[in-house]
């Protein structure tokens, strides 16, 4: 990482030997994590990948206050953890919950829709590898279409993905944002800003797993890169009020600018088994998609506070 | 002390109020509501200065206070039947990491089909998770026993969660006269919470419930087991303790009732308890030697007290509002296994789904208990039998 305020901090959130898979993308977007708020976060981890890279009794691999929870909880005891701070009058502490997309999409979806519904001073982040990989690779609601895991082995999954950052979006609250692990100043500074906003924050955080899309391990942050330079994956930040597409994305509003998405497609193993027919339709949902996000900037815009 | 007349669930609401809790987390649920709308409502009236958190379920309900008091806070929250079998693995999660949560249970039957009366199988069914299940039969018990709750749970020799069961509309929505308390006093009993067993807080670099050794589960599990054995004789000094202080009977695991004479002993808990003592003291009249063991605690399970009180009379009745399906009703199992054989034991389900039961129906069970045991009829093995007057030729 390369900024300077960043460099300058102490705390790691990572802690070294920890037991994620090589080529991990949850232990950058943690260590992004730990270097921005380390100090004054409080974080609840429900089950999933992290569950374990959080690292084997008597020994830590993370270095949080950490509290592991049942899988649908988390919001609702990152709530209870804040209520109990407000309490104590500990308005210097932030409380995290570290995500999947299961325990945020999916299991967990009503938990964290009243937490946002109720506007509790938390930030989510939804550390999506598109999949339940914890368990061994199987579909979950923002795996994409098509794609080969465990329970969708042979056709691939025939549903399209959720998409929770718009879902929060829709419950008024006053920040979600979308990042990438390829991206970690951008995700560094969408931490930085969500800490400094009282309510509920989510950063739909985009984590490629190699063992799960089946890619080498030593390709998780280009494989990320290029999910945002192909316009597979769109960065933008929503907060209070204005909503834009962020830097790393901002060139591939025009279409004509992003890479081919076959270069995307190519390196992962879930997607070896797509016709060009089947890729043609993935690129048609990425237009449609930008022209959603297009079109919520322009919304938004015009609604700004003068 | 000042008298008020009060329903079983604004009582407990009361409790809580004079408990000081910090944060409070619910989901309505019939007959629980009132508790948490009462709650509720002294919260923004600033009666009691506690966050209250309103989720979208019972799950979230007890995650809530789950994270509140694992960072510090004295918590509540109410919740019955289904409510609670939503807040399933919340409550195992609760246990084993040793968080003093105080859970007012009205109890209720489980559907289908829809019934929104008391029995007790909503509370006994998540009795082997590690609350402390403690069942109320007055209005005035349910004040006392959710105060107590705190100061027991809390123990640095407990550390355990506590439910406090009332009967769904006997006891919830029926209204008594509860002796108060002063609120200083209640203070002074009951003083604010020390945060252990941990306290999570920034800067603080450690965590709860890490995957680790198997060998750890289990320890962790035999930690509880030997809290809950530690938790028995606690209950019982603060039993004492709080009767001496704000001047009520004692009872601590058990209340007895004619007991000391009884050559047969009836066996139940809960608000119905009443109307055994009722038709006990008819018996009575009529020279029948009958006494009633009311159990206040399911968990820890009063064994010695029992063992004694079985042991020392002809034979047992348990009277049952909640059955193990295949086996037998829940506090006759428990039963059964305290006394090892040493004593006849009969076994009667009644009043599931809310079935009314009077002192006349209790009358009549225990009157055919003891003819039968008189007569012969009744061995040393012990059987199970369904107490339904309205079916015929059953």
């Amino acid at each position: 990482m390369s900024i300077p305020w960043l460099a300058s901090r102490r705390t790691r959130g990572v802690l070294p030997g920890n037991p994620a898979c090589s080529g991990c993308p949850h232990n950058i977007g943690l260590k992004v994590l730990g270097r921005v708020v380390g100090d004054r976060a409080i974080l609840v981890v429900p089950a999933g990948c992290t569950s374990i890279i959080a690292g084997y009794w008597p020994r830590e691999g993370l270095e949080f206050p950490l509290l592991h929870v049942p899988f649908a909880s988390a919001a609702a005891v990152a709530s209870g953890v804040r209520a109990a701070l407000d309490v104590g009058g500990r308005d210097d502490a932030i409380v995290v919950v570290w995500s999947g997309d299961g325990g945020a999409a999916d299991i967990g979806f009503a938990t964290l829709s009243g937490a946002a519904t109720r506007n509790e001073d938390i930030l989510v982040i939804v550390s999506d590898n598109e999949a339940y990989m914890n368990t061994g690779v199987q579909a979950s609601g923002t795996t994409m279409w098509k794609a080969l895991t465990t329970t969708s082995p042979v056709l691939g999954k025939t549903e399209e993905r959720k998409d929770i950052a718009l879902l929060t979006l829709m419950h008024k609250v006053p920040y979600v944002a979308t990042a990438s692990i390829g991206y970690p100043s951008d995700l560094a500074e969408k931490i930085r800003r969500a800490s400094e906003i009282k309510g509920f924050k989510l950063i739909h955080l985009h984590s490629p797993c190699p063992p799960g899309w089946r890619f080498d391990s030593d390709k998780t942050v280009l494989v990320a890169k290029l999910a945002v330079e192909t316009g597979a994956w769109i960065l933008w930040e929503y907060d209070r009020g204005n909503f834009k597409i962020s830097p790393p994305s901002t060139p591939y509003r025009d279409k004509s600018r992003r890479k081919p998405l076959t270069e995307y497609i190519k390196l992962q193993g879930r997607l070896a088994h797509l016709t060009e027919e089947d890729i043609r339709e993935i690129e048609r949902r990425i237009d449609e998609n930008w022209n959603l996000i297009l079109r919520l900037e322009e919304y938004y815009a015009s609604h700004v506070k003068a | 002390m000042k008298v008020k007349v009060l329903m079983g669930n604004t009582a407990v609401a009361e409790a809580v109020r004079m408990a000081d809790v910090d944060v409070v987390s619910a989901y309505p649920i019939t007959p629980q509501t009132i508790i948490v709308e009462r709650i509720a409502d002294m919260v923004e009236r600033g009666e009691l200065k506690a966050r209250y958190v309103r989720v979208e379920s019972e799950h979230s309900a007890l995650a809530v206070v789950y994270g509140a008091s694992a960072s510090g806070a004295r918590v509540f929250t109410a919740t019955s039947s289904h409510g609670l079998l939503y807040m399933y693995e919340m409550l195992w999660w609760v246990a084993n990491s040793r968080l003093p949560i105080v859970m007012a249970v009205v109890t209720r039957a489980i559907g289908p089909p829809w019934n929104i009366h008391s029995d007790h199988q909503d509370a006994l069914t998540v009795r082997d998770a590690g609350w402390i299940i403690g069942f109320a039969s007055s209005v005035e018990e349910a004040f006392d026993m959710t105060l107590q709750a705190y100061r027991v749970g809390e123990d640095r020799r407990v550390l355990l969660p506590v439910m406090v069961s009332l009967d769904g509309f006997t006891l919830s929505h029926t209204s008594e006269p509860v002796r108060l308390p002063e609120e200083s006093e209640v203070r002074e009993w009951l003083p604010p919470r020390e945060p252990l067993p941990f306290k999570l807080e920034p800067g603080s670099y450690f965590s709860v419930g890490n995957l680790g050794p198997d060998e750890v589960t289990m320890e962790l599990r035999w930690y509880v087991w030997r809290a809950m054995e530690r938790a028995k004789h606690v209950i019982r000094e603060v039993s004492v303790d709080y009767a001496r202080r704000f001047d009520r009977s004692t009872h601590s695991l058990v209340e007895e009732f004619k007991t000391g004479d009884a050559r047969y002993l009836v066996v139940l808990a809960g608000a119905w308890s009443g109307d055994a003592m009722e038709a006990a003291d008819m018996l009575r009249d009529e020279g029948y030697p009958v006494g009633v063991a009311r159990l206040r605690y399911i968990r820890p399970f009063p064994a010695e007290e029992l063992r004694e009180l079985a042991t020392s009379v002809r034979a047992v009745l348990v009277i049952d509002r909640a059955v193990s399906m295949g086996h037998m009703g829940v506090i006759a199992g428990d039963l059964v296994a305290t006394t090892r054989g040493k004593v006849v034991v009969k076994n009667i389900i009644a009043g599931l789904g809310g079935v009314d039961m009077g002192p006349e129906d209790f009358k009549s069970i225990i009157k055919g208990f003891v003819e039968e045991y008189e007569s012969g009829a009744l061995d040393s093995w012990f059987y199970t039998e369904w107490y339904m007057p309205w079916v015929r030729g059953r």
